[in-house]
């Protein structure tokens, strides 16, 4: 199959699912989104030309609006740009999750710093600031007092990008010193890993430590739930434990029911959607890239077997 | 080999380079994007966006 790649850089990820599309002998065509225009009715040809394309995008913008672009062509692309404009926003993110009955963290949104410090006192000290559009951990701010909260509202509201002005405001999770990040294709696991750190953000961008992780039951379901909630697609998917860490990390002893948010084992409490796999790849035996276009060859068969 | 945009040192690519990807100057630290592989040419890498991530 001939598969377009939208990029603007090639990570070690992007490297790999290139290794993988090539050794299977599909015909790879990088796009290089800084170098093309995209119009209204007709796009570039190395686009068009393809069979699917992978959003690997590395710039939220670029990839919410390529993958738009793409639909408007046609041109089967993973992921679809509703699962994309989903997972890009943490707020559409959040009410995605909490609306498909995803026990997810309790979360205000607030327009005004003066509201947003309502919802600060509310959840109490420590809770967690986050910007609505961004990634790696960047910008999150874990709020430990009435002072400190007012002094990044403030920073915000006059630093930054109009984004900044939407305060998303997030319980603070006591979780394990770990999180714990799925890899998934329409709600089906490829692998999972926990992401260690001393640090309140496990971000693996973070430096944080990885280490495979085998799912229970629940945490299997709560994936596939998470998944369908934005969309489906080539997703990472981000849970915490809660309560009882040991027993909710004990595969053999599932406790709680998925369906029920406040008596689950698990927070998800994002879903990103040009996920990144290169650390996930490193810590589990699965050969993730493989998995990957695996599906990518069965969602492009599916299509062309609808359109024949 | 081709030589980094910033400092002017050698810099030699490896058998499995693309374009798009970063390297690092071993000279001077800065983070080189691959633009040509054939010959190879080196740019200063963008700067780190908002908006980047996954």
């Amino acid at each position: 199959m001939r598969v377009g790649l939208l990029y603007s850089r090639i990570r070690k990820d992007e490297k790999l699912l290139l290794g993988e599309l090539r050794e299977r002998g599909h015909e790879v065509t990088k796009i290089d989104v800084r170098d093309h225009q995209f119009g209204l009715e007709e796009g570039p040809d190395e686009l068009t030309e393809c069979d699917v394309v992978v959003d690997r995008c590395l710039a939220t913008s670029r990839s919410l609006y390529a993958t738009k672009f793409c639909e408007a062509y046609g041109v089967p692309v993973v992921n679809d740009p509703a699962t994309a404009e989903t997972c890009a926003d943490k707020v559409k993110n959040s009410l995605a999750l909490s609306s498909a009955g995803v026990p997810t963290p309790n979360t205000d949104v607030a327009f005004t710093k003066e509201s947003a410090i309502e919802s600060i006192e509310a959840f109490g000290y420590p809770c967690v600031l986050k910007p609505v559009v961004g990634s790696w951990g960047r910008l999150m701010a874990k709020v430990d007092s009435r002072s400190a909260a007012e002094a990044i509202l403030e920073h915000k509201a006059t630093l930054g990008h109009y984004e900044h002005k939407v305060f998303y405001v997030q319980e603070f999770v006591e979780k394990p010193g770990r999180d714990i990040r799925v890899l998934a294709t329409d709600g089906e696991p490829v692998a999972a890993m926990v992401r260690s750190s001393d640090h309140w953000l496990t971000n693996a961008a973070k430096g944080a430590e990885t280490e495979a992780f085998e799912l229970d039951a629940e945490a299997e379901e709560l994936v596939a739930a998470a998944s369908d909630a934005v969309g489906g697609g080539l997703l990472g998917v981000d849970l915490m434990e809660v309560g009882d860490s040991e027993a909710a990390s004990a595969p053999e002893e599932p406790s709680g029911d998925a369906a029920e948010p406040r008596d689950a084992s698990y927070t998800v409490h994002e879903v990103n959607h040009t996920v990144e796999f290169k650390a996930l790849n490193d810590a589990v035996d699965v050969d993730v890239p493989g998995a990957v276009v695996d599906w990518l060859e069965a969602k492009a068969g599916a299509k062309q077997e609808v359109v024949a | 080999m081709t030589e980094c945009v910033e400092c002017g040192a050698d810099v030699a690519l490896h058998d499995s380079a693309e374009v798009g990807e970063i390297v690092d100057c071993t000279t001077c630290g800065a983070e080189l994007e691959i633009v040509e592989r054939a010959p190879p040419v080196l740019d200063r890498a963008p700067e780190l966006e908002e908006d980047w991530g996954e």
